[in-house]
Parts: structure tokens; sequence; C-alpha cells
């Protein structure tokens, strides 16, 4: 289990001659449809860009996903492994690299499982079947005939060859067919095992694991002044002064972006904070008051989209009606290191080490913004710190890039300052959520829901803008591309804003803010989270209104098995008790989802302790239930959906940007506090494996379902509801006063 | 100017100014990646090394601070090939996701269980309250460092 990737200094350089590998499609007859392949083999159609054998006998698969602290390596490297017939160990992973790797646009969505593992799965049993078809014309036996062990390959008489000893004339420079099928999981011996995370090793030892670790000979360190707010425009700052500072190797301004790399880290931070304290800055736009945050985004110019319409007659009249506003602020990535990338340009081409989530939109969007063509930059993937989502990833490496302009080749290591992390990230979106229903006997008979959000999706890669931040402040600036409509399956501000019940009538409409007054993009799950918070405090608010149990209104509303599975599940393991009360300080809530109505089902119970005195809530315990078809790997996932429950549960008791008329005041960790330790609530997760059913992603799962748990838990204690988020002490109180 | 620093054993020089944070000079001169730059703010853990067995913040430590103190990092505790009982416990128990806090929370653990070393959950909790973790796996990590208090091997 020790391959976790050991990063050395030749490691990094090797290879970075200049050649850059182009990964095309395989030439097709223009005429000829091309057979439907699997996952991500769809659109990276050669096995050779999946998976290649070595001679020493391991195979090393290439994954245009990447390592985000979810685990996915792992995971992918078990499928393949599995597959192959090869001990985990024998597996060596490349992810994520413009220069080796196929494109699989962003690692997000919880999609790497259904994608890159489903093409890893189908071109893993094809090469396998390519290695037998050798070994048996070697043997001059059948291929059927012949058994496979560990990468070795024996025949009825007892010949064996190896894998490696086949590598040479297995050729896999050839499409997939897509026509052998993968094991049965029956057959399974490594998907479905805990295997341990093969990066762990490095970072508990203080093993280079992170971009941040990466040393380049002749590296320099560089910081960015940003401007006070959103907007600025610099009017002059003492350049001579800042170039005289100790170990100031270049300061480089273009138009409003200014930055200076400087032999040492401590001497380029020292130089920006001369720098920013000379600068004198010409004011942007003033932000929306926060007070009337909610009530200006509904006044914003929209597109809006009616995403689902379901008419039927009503049922019954007489019916009872409910409306609901819920609302959610804008919330931080907050990731823990903050953004760094590496990058060198040498001969004309750039090579850049980053934790960006898409390293080929990366590249795309870095060659406009920089006047380059794609060929001529190189993206790399290295671990950051977890992100969820769109932080500053991208926009530090486009940094880093500008900066590496004034290094004759020198390589530039820039990493972002908590505060600028902290002001310059792109939000999960604030959103208004507003909710009208009606219930008679028992049963919906009516449903709408508006949702209101900016944006979720402003990552590299637009056509028509340069989504990174540096460009927008270049004397030639280059605007982000424009708020769009993301549509289904996955949806974006609206996404999980269709229920899965089964309702006789139903609308939903989503309202896409096309302007962005604080800056917003992709933040796990984008809409889910807020969607299912509003959707599942509904239903509750429906069942207090029909009278009936939380858990049976629920499965009174549900066709899907597998959906009434979970809950059941749930109910069961926090030992659910039909129509029990709150005793005003403590009290059981249930919410349930299908991550974007069509992934991972998962269902959770939160109990919450109330101290009505200084408005806390406390939670200590979670159960949950989680149905992600084939399960790859039990503690991957049961790590990915209890992570998802504890930062769900500190966004929503805790998290919202400050900010106010004249920019961010998140700047830290004080302004913007976390969920801590001894808050954090004890989990017990029920596993519900489909071994025949696919493999689906499970990072996004738990968030929304959480949150409304807790407000539903909150609502059995107290018999108030808390339909804005964050749950802080002061609108706790005020919903208790 | 040369500073000599003493860190995991070995007195090692140094041309930095005093006031370089050690933190810098742990990662870019002596190459000891673990510690990590979070906040700079002495807020997150994630530069935690032990100073004479004290668990402090390397982003706000100056150089010319540590004198004739024993610096230990991470590194300094164990090795792929021998790990710490911590090391080992958090491999045990997958206490990581992105592993960005990893190293903080080892060496809060560390020092944590010098002074308490046999803990009760509750103990853990408090004495990790002031290390940060975005990802979630906070539950993982409590239960690698009561594990690792119940190994029988030095902590």
């Amino acid at each position: 289990m020790m391959n976790a990737p050991r990063l050395t200094r030749r490691d990094f350089t090797a290879g970075l001659g200049g050649i850059v590998l182009a990964f095309s499609l395989s030439p097709l007859a223009l005429t000829q449809q091309p057979p439907r392949l699997p996952g991500s083999l769809q659109t990276n159609r050669m096995l050779s860009a999946w998976l290649a054998i070595n001679a020493d006998g391991t195979a090393t698969i290439f994954t245009g996903k990447v390592e985000l602290g979810q685990g996915i390596l792992t995971a992918l490297a078990q499928v393949a492994a599995e597959e192959l017939d090869l001990p985990l160990a024998r597996v060596r992973i490349i992810s994520g690299d413009t220069g080796r790797t196929p494109n699989e646009g962003q690692t997000a969505g919880s999609q790497s499982i259904e994608n890159s593992g489903t093409a890893l799965r189908h071109a893993g049993a094809e090469v396998r079947a390519i290695l037998l078809d050798l070994a048996a014309q070697k043997f001059s036996v059948p291929a059927d005939s012949l058994k496979v062990a560990d990468g070795v390959i024996t025949a009825a008489d007892g010949r064996k060859v190896s894998y490696g000893e086949l590598a040479k004339e297995a050729d896999l420079k050839r499409e997939a067919t897509g026509k052998v099928a993968p094991k049965p999981s029956a057959q399974h011996r490594l998907v479905g095992q805990s295997s341990p995370r093969v990066d762990l090793p490095a970072k508990v030892t203080g093993g280079a694991a992170f971009v941040q670790d990466l040393r380049l000979p002749g590296m320099v360190h560089g910081r960015i002044a940003r401007p006070p707010q959103y907007g600025a425009r610099l009017e002059a700052f003492d350049e001579a002064k800042i170039r005289a500072m100790p170990g100031v190797v270049a300061v480089v301004r273009d138009g409003s972006f200014v930055g200076v790399a400087a032999e040492r880290e401590e001497q380029a931070i020292k130089a920006v904070e001369a720098l920013s304290a000379s600068a004198k800055w010409k004011a942007g736009p003033q932000l929306p008051d926060p007070a009337r945050l909610y009530e200006h985004l509904k006044t914003m110019p929209t597109q809006d989209t009616v995403i689902s319409n379901k008419d039927a007659p009503l049922l019954a009249s007489g019916a009872k009606v409910v409306e609901a506003t819920y609302r959610r602020p804008f919330q931080a990535h907050a990731s823990l290191g903050p953004s760094c990338a590496v990058a060198q340009l040498r001969d004309g081409q750039l090579t850049v080490w980053t934790h960006s989530q898409g390293v080929y939109p990366l590249r795309g969007t870095m060659a406009q913004a920089l006047g380059m063509k794609p060929p001529s930059i190189r993206c790399i993937h290295m671990e950051g710190a977890g992100c969820y989502g769109h932080n500053g990833a991208d926009d530090v490496a486009l940094d880093a890039a500008l900066l590496a302009r004034a290094t004759n080749g020198r390589p530039v290591r820039v990493q972002w300052m908590r505060a600028e992390e902290f002001m310059w990230e792109p939000y999960g979106p604030a959103m208004v959520m507003e909710a009208r229903g009606a219930v008679a006997d028992g049963r919906i008979v009516d449903w709408s829901y508006d949702v209101w959000s900016q944006s979720h999706n402003m990552r590299p890669g637009d056509p028509d803008g340069i989504n990174l931040l540096s460009s927008w402040y270049l004397a030639d600036p280059k605007p982000p591309g424009p708020a769009r409509q993301a549509g289904a399956p996955n949806f974006a501000g609206d996404r999980n804003a269709i229920p899965t019940y089964d309702l006789p009538r139903q609308k939903i409409t989503h309202h896409l803010i096309k302007d962005s007054p604080l800056r917003t993009s992709a933040l796990r799950t984008l809409g889910g989270y807020a969607n299912v918070f509003a959707v599942e405090s509904f239903m509750d608010e429906l069942a207090a209104a029909a009278g009936v149990d939380p858990v049976a209104f629920r499965l009174a509303h549900s066709k899907d098995p597998r959906e009434r599975a979970v809950i059941e599940a749930a109910a069961k393991a926090a030992n659910w008790k039909p129509g029990e009360k709150g005793n005003g300080v403590r009290g059981l809530g249930i919410a349930y989802a299908r991550y974007k109505t069509i992934a991972t089902y998962n269902a959770v119970v939160a109990e919450v302790e109330v101290d009505r005195d200084s408005g806390r809530i406390r939670v200590p315990r979670i159960w949950n239930a989680v149905d992600a078809g084939l399960i790859i790997n039990p503690d991957g996932l049961i790590n990915q959906i209890e992570g998802g429950i504890i930062q769900s549960a500190s966004w929503s008791l805790y998290e919202h940007v400050r900010f106010d008329r004249d920019g961010i005041k998140s700047r830290d960790w004080a302004t913007y506090p976390i969920m801590r330790m001894p808050d954090v609530p004890k989990i017990e997760t029920v596993l519900l494996n489909r071994p025949n059913d696919p493999a689906l992603g499970a990072g996004e799962a738990s968030q929304g379902p959480t949150a409304a748990a807790i407000a539903n838990a909150f609502a059995a204690a107290t018999g108030r509801r808390l339909r804005e988020l964050p749950f802080d002490p002061a609108r706790v109180k005020a919903v208790l006063a | 100017m040369a500073i000599n620093v003493k860190v995991n054993g070995a007195t090692r020089a140094v041309n930095a100014e005093p006031d370089a944070p050690l933190l810098y000079v742990l990662r870019n001169d002596f190459e000891l990646n673990a510690a990590k730059f979070g906040c700079g703010l002495s807020q997150c853990g994630a530069c935690t090394v032990l100073i004479d067995g004290v668990p402090t913040r390397s982003c706000v430590t100056l150089l010319s601070s540590v004198g004739q103190s024993e610096v230990t990092t991470l590194e300094g505790l164990g090795t792929l090939a021998k790990l710490h009982p911590l090391q080992q416990a958090f491999i045990d128990e997958q206490a990581a996701q992105c592993g960005y806090c990893t190293n903080g929370m080892i060496m809060a653990a560390k020092a944590f269980l010098d002074s308490n070393p046999r803990p009760t959950e509750a103990q853990v909790r408090d004495g990790l309250a002031a290390n940060l973790c975005r990802c979630g796996s906070h539950n993982r990590i409590v239960r690698a460092v009561l594990r690792a208090s119940q190994s029988n091997g030095r902590i």
C-alpha cells in the first residue's frame, strides 16, 4: 500500500522538456457513427489513454479526475486493479496532467466514480482480455482456459506468463470496443473492500504531498497585492521602494494587478505588505446592504425557467395551504490551506503545478488570459487542501503565471494569504427559496417552489469570458463569462429543487440572477444544499399541517423502493418513535434527498439540544443511511458521507460571509468561524450496498439532508421553525422569542 | 546572518532575518514539509510544531525567539519505516480526508497525550479544540488519538 506518490525533484522536472502529448480522439470515419462507450471512454476512446502495462509487472492508470482529499485515486485504483486482476500495490496512478491524462473536464458533481471509474472498469476488463489473448496465442490454448492471479496468467498445463512479460506485445493504442464485460460483483475481491487511502502515509509523515510542498531548483516566492475591495483600481504605488526591498526579484504590475516575487517567502510577504501600504486605489462599486440582502436578490434581473410543471386537477377542496420562505447566505469554501500554485516559463513553454479541479479547462482559459496557445501550457495537478468546489485554486495558477513571466525562467510559487482566500474566493451564492403547498387527507395535493440564486458555475472553461480573478484587473481586462442556466439532469442553483416525491401537482421555477454583487461559483452541492434544506423543511411543515409523522409522511409520498429503504433505515438506526414530541430543548428531525435527484440516496436523522438562554444549538448525534449503488470502498464512502454531514452542520449552525457596503469583512477564522472538535456530532452511518446497480459518487449527498434534519429537529424540540441559515444564536433567540 | 536552530535532534544553520517566521525556515530552508501554512494568524493549528515539548504555532514564532530550544516537527516523531504510534493510529483509523490539518492534529495530540496519557473522548475533543479541520474528519481523528493512547508504544 505504500505506493503513495513520492514527490521528488526528479519527478517534478522529469519529462518537462516541452513535449506535450496530445490525446486526440481516435480517427473515425466521418460517416461512421461510433459506438456509445461507457463512462468517460465515450470522449477518450483509446485504451492507451487510460491504461499502460509496464515491464515491471505494474499497471499505470491515467485519469483526468484528481484527488481533492475525497479518496478518489484510491477508489479508481481499486476499480482498475479489480478488473486487471492485479494487487492494488501494483497500480500506479497519473492524474490530472494535460501532458499525460485524458481530458475529463472538472472533478466535480460527484461524477468521478461514474465517469472515470466506469471508464477504467471497462478499459481494465478489455486490457485484461487483450493480455489473455496474447497468452493464449503464446501457449496455443483457448483464452478461456487460462487463469489470472496477481498479474500472472497460468495455462491448464502450468505454463505461466506475467503481464510484465507481455507488456511489450500488448498494443493498447487501439480504440476501446466496450464489448468486454467487467467482472460481475460476486467475483469482486478489491471492489467493496475498505482499502486504505494510498495518500495517507505521506500525509502523516511529512512527505511531499501537496503542491504547497513543491520546491523546484531556483524557485522564488510570489505574493499578490489585492485591491481593498471588488473592482478597485490601482492608481499608484511606490514601485522603487518595493524593488529595493531585501530579496525582491520582480515587481509585476499590469493595470490593477500587482505582485512581487522574492527569494524568500517572508520577503515576498513583507514586500507585498509594504506595497499595499503605499498603494492608492480608486474605490470599486458598493456591495448590497447586507441587512436587505434577500429583498435585494429578488429585485435583480433574472433569467426564469420553469424546470418542472406537472398539472392535475386539485384532488380536494378545503385543502390546507402552507407557505414558507427559506434563505441561505453567502458561504465560503474556507479551505484550510490557502490556494497555491507553482509556475515556470521556459523557452515559451509554461508549466503550472496546480490543485485546480480541471487542468484542461484551466489550461484553455489561462491561454486566453495570457495570450498563449494551449499547447504551450502544461497544467499538472498536485493536491491542495480540500477545496469543496471552486475556490482560489485556478486563480492562483494565473497569478503564479503572471509573475513567472518576469523571473527569467525561475519557477514562482504563490500561496494566497488567509485574508486573500476569504475575500477573493468565489462563494456559494446567497439564495431565496419560496415554497407553497397544500395538504388534504394526509397527502400533498399541490406544490409550487421558486428559487432565486446567482450562478453556481463560474469556473474556467467558459467560452465567452475569462473566469480567472486577476484577468479582470489587467490593463486590458478580460471580463468573466455570463451566468448560465445549467439545465437537466444536474442543474445548478436549481439542483434538487425538484423533489423526488410522488406529487400530483408541482411547479418549480428557477430564477437565475444574472449579476454578481458578490463573486460566486461552485460550492459543494451547488444549489442542492439550500434546496434540500428548503424542500425537506417544507415537507415537515406540510406533515405538521397534515398531522402526520414526518417519516410516515415521506413514505406516503414515495414510490421508489431505494428511497423508502434509506428513510426507513435511518429512522430505525435513530430509534425513531412516530409522533414523539420534543421537550422544548431536545428533539429529533429527519430529512432525505437523492442527490441531483438521479444519484446517491441519503436520509439523515439529527438530534439537537437547544440552550434557550444563549440561543446555542448543539447537535450531539446524527444517524444516516446511504445508498450509493455498488460500493467501491465502504470506509471511503463513510468518510465522504460523514465529512459532508459535519461540514454541513458547520455551514448550517455557524457560517455566513460577512460584508458591508464597502467590502468583504470575513477575513480570518475569527470572522468566519467553523465547527470545532467539541461541537462535532457523533455519527452512525448505515450503508445499503446495491452490488448490481451502478456505483455513484457520494461527496455531496449528505449536506442538504443534514441542514434540514437539524432544522426539523429544532422544530420538533421547540415547536418553532428556523427558515434562515445559519442557525446562529441571535436567529435562534429571535425564533424562540 | 546565520542562525542556528535545533530541529529534530540536529543543529541546523539558516541565513534568514531574525524576524522570519519559523514556519518558512522549516519548510523552505530545512525542507520539512509537515508544518503547513494555514492562516499565519495562530488560529488554525496547521503549522503546529513542538518547542521544548510545547505545542507552538510556527507561523507566528519568530526565528530569533527559538534560541537554544528544541524544535520537533512531525518528521521528528517517526518515519514511513518507523511510524510513531500516533502516525500509525491515523493510518489505522484513516483519520483524514485532504490531510492538510493532519500535521497540526498529530502534533497537538502528541503534546496533549504527553500530559494526559489516558484521556477520555471528551478530553481529546477539548484538547484538540484549537485545531481546525475543514473536511469533517474530526471523529476519526478523535478515534486515532484514543487508539494511540491505548497502544503500548511510546506516545
